[in-house]
């Protein structure tokens, strides 16, 4: 049976209404980025204002912004790329040579993330200190590949148990091994799941900010720490803090708008059989 | 896969080589965290002229809000990670370290003229006779108003305001239909916002935290009336979401229009003045801090300090960046660049004695006059066994001051009743003093 025109031009509006609520605060965002600080705060909020680039100055004036976005782009491919090249095999052996206890290895992964970050801060980060990463690109690349670890395994573990045993014996049939198993068949066939999983992590990455803003202080800090180093207890901000915004969330948001066809395709992946 | 590895193969090599910094330098490169405040921003665009005048030393500025640096370094300086070889830190945090060996003595040279510092300021940053940061701005608290609605009204502000009469002017000026309310007051709950207007309010309420033998006192009749009146003043004549409004939010309503009165940092007066941030900058009247029926002046007082890190390996280098941020000659620099009216303020007597700074900040005397009567060590009714104009300098009281803080958030909100906020917040107070060893 086909909807009616006005169940679809209902479910049209509730769709772009839904979509207009979710995207209405990056909108505010960057439209504040433009405004004066005055304005910024005015009540009740200035829809038509004029725009000035002052914000956006100050900000590039105040901040090395490729420094912290080349940071960024480092500390989040390099803890995504780690992160898989762990998880992968770990999912593999748990999806296809399960043991009793691979269900609670599992559990117990997870229940990793229930701990708040800032019960294990000064251990992590008198191990950073003794080890020397404190404030280093490699110690950040190492905590956000422990810190997604966990996802990173559900998730591949949930792909790869989509994917038939039989094509895989079939593969050991034509004589593949382990690793040749893992390569030239689980992968290509799952590279949806693996993708979609990266770019989710990634994205986790891009966005974390408890740990970046306190294991690092110059040398490896982060966009999320630009950010942060322009928000003001004394003084109004917000014009700036969103020109901040702007620049720090625009590389993941042009990135998440062009790959998200493989993030959908990826998180779908299975779903209808 | 194989571009995965090629990837990571160069990530992971980009990345090793900032784990280990370059070997020998023989420049000195000095780590600042600070805090994102106008006055620091300032420094931050001045410091390559010290770069200048100093050469060999670099700066490298780790710029944080109060909070998130807060937190930066405590942990830094705890575990002695020596990240950092120079901190902004508040006068809270000053005798707490130096009790710990956490920060160096500074012995500042004598041109310095350690002397010009204000008694007060200096006071709250000394440790057994010994200095542990020097003050970069410091601040205490006034009213201000607005004089076009005042004068609307038929009110005068007097010289010394009472909290009766601050009262009766804002059910006078409140006109919620306008969007203009009596009275803003901090509202948003934490030990550096609303605790601390509360305490300086409460003080000269004469009420106090705890008694000599460091017995909470939350549940004593002072305290009853202090937020009797935060509640009653800000219910009646107070913007609405309240506790949602710390320093910043009421700083943009009294800005765009929206206060009659509001009483907060001295920091806001030249923030109000300036045209480029204030719709009101042609009607703002200020007045002193009001004082309750306890009758002494309330205190506040609170100073942005540089200090340096017992664990920097930097001493000297710290040092002289030090002294120079907080000397006459960087106010001078100051006052070249932006403007007298953009000096740090609070911090020496010869600031407030130059004509030049007078003339271009009308409130100075009012400020000069508000830290120099703010007594750190006192003015409590009864004797305390803690220092702090508007906090108690135990390491127990950010947490304290935060919870008391949400309960009186949650009164205003009217979630509870000011005798049951109070009982509860007393109970909670002597579980964690007890805790603490402070009680047996």
């Amino acid at each position: 049976m086909r909807p009616s025109i006005a169940k679809k031009i209902a479910i049209a509006l509730l769709g772009w209404g839904i979509a207009i609520v979710m995207f209405f605060p990056i909108f505010w965002m960057f439209i504040t980025g433009f405004k004066s600080e005055v304005d910024a705060v005015s009540t009740p909020p200035h829809l038509f204002f004029h725009p000035t680039l002052q914000s956006y100055a100050e900000v590039q004036s105040r901040a090395n912004y490729w420094l912290f976005a080349m940071n960024s782009v480092i500390i989040s491919v390099g803890g995504t790329v780690l992160a898989l090249l762990l998880a992968i095999p770990a999912a593999y052996v748990m999806a296809f040579f399960p043991t009793h206890r691979t269900r609670g290895t599992l559990l117990w992964m997870l229940s990793t993330k229930m701990l708040p970050p800032v019960g294990v801060l000064i251990p992590i980060y008198l191990i950073l200190r003794a080890t020397g990463l404190l404030d280093t690109r490699t110690g950040l690349v190492l905590i956000y590949m422990l810190m997604n670890l966990p996802i990173v395994v559900w998730m591949l573990f949930t792909f790869f148990k989509e994917v038939p045993r039989e094509i895989l014996e079939a593969g050991r049939m034509d004589g593949a091994g382990r690793m040749g198993e893992l390569r030239h068949v689980l992968m290509p066939l799952s590279l949806p799941g693996i993708a979609s999983t990266g770019l989710l992590s990634l994205i986790l990455c891009w966005n974390e900010a408890f740990w970046s803003l306190n294991l690092t202080s110059s040398r490896a800090a982060p966009l999320t720490a630009f950010i942060a180093s322009f928000s003001s207890p004394e003084g109004l901000f917000f014009a700036k803090l969103s020109a901040a915004s702007t620049l720090a969330v625009a590389p993941i948001l042009i990135f998440g708008w062009l790959s998200q066809r493989q993030l959908v395709r990826g998180l779908t992946f299975g779903a209808v059989k | 896969m194989r571009l995965s590895a090629c990837t990571f193969a160069v990530l992971l090599g980009g990345s090793s080589l900032s784990a280990f910094p370059a070997a020998a330098r023989a420049d000195t490169t000095l780590t600042i965290a600070t805090v994102n405040n106008g006055d620091m921003v300032v420094m931050q665009k001045l410091s390559p002229e010290f770069e200048r005048t100093h050469p060999g030393i670099h700066l490298n500025w780790v710029v944080l809000e109060e909070n998130v640096l807060r937190q930066r370094v405590t942990t830094d300086i705890a575990t002695r990670a020596g990240q950092f070889d120079i901190m902004t830190i508040g006068n809270y945090e000053v005798p707490i370290w130096s009790k710990q060996n956490w920060l160096h003595p500074i012995t500042p040279a004598a041109g310095y003229d350690a002397d010009d510092l204000i008694k007060p300021v200096r006071q709250g940053l000394t440790y057994k006779g010994k200095l542990y940061a020097l003050p970069f701005y410091a601040e205490s608290a006034m009213t201000y108003y607005r004089t076009d609605l005042f004068k609307h009204a038929g009110l005068t502000m007097p010289a010394a305001p009472t909290y009766q009469q601050i009262r009766e002017f804002a059910d006078k000026i409140n006109d919620p239909s306008h969007q203009i309310y009596g009275m803003c007051l901090r509202g948003k709950p934490g030990w550096g916002e609303n605790i601390a207007y509360f305490t300086s309010l409460l003080n000269t309420f004469g009420g106090q935290w705890f008694d000599m033998t460091w017995h909470p006192m939350l549940d004593s009749k002072p305290w009853h009336a202090a937020v009797n009146y935060y509640d009653g003043i800000l219910k009646a004549d107070g913007p609405p979401g309240a506790t949602s409004n710390g320093f910043n939010e009421n700083l943009a309503l009294f800005a765009s229009g929206h206060c009659g009165m509001w009483i907060d940092s001295t920091v806001a007066s030249g923030l109000l003045y300036d045209k480029k941030q204030s719709q009101v900058s042609d009607t703002v009247g200020f007045a002193p801090i009001p004082k309750g029926p306890y009758g002494r002046g309330p205190t506040w007082l609170w100073s942005w300090n540089l200090a340096i890190p017992a664990s920097s390996k930097q001493i000297d280098a710290a040092e002289s960046f030090v002294t120079w941020a907080t000397s006459k000659e960087y106010i001078a620099l100051v006052a070249k660049q932006n403007g007298w009216v953009a000096v740090p303020p609070g911090t020496r007597a010869s600031t407030y004695a130059n004509p030049e700074y007078q003339k271009a900040a009308p409130f100075a005397s009012f400020v000069e006059k508000a830290i120099e009567t703010a007594d750190p060590n006192g003015q409590t009714a009864g004797p305390r066994p803690y220092r702090g104009a508007q906090f108690v300098d135990i390491p127990q009281f950010q947490a304290i001051g935060t919870q008391v803080g949400q309960t009186l958030a949650g009164t205003l909100s009217g979630q509870q009743s000011v005798d049951l906020a109070l009982h509860a917040a007393q109970a909670s107070t002597t579980r964690t003093m007890r805790q603490s060893g402070y009680l047996k």
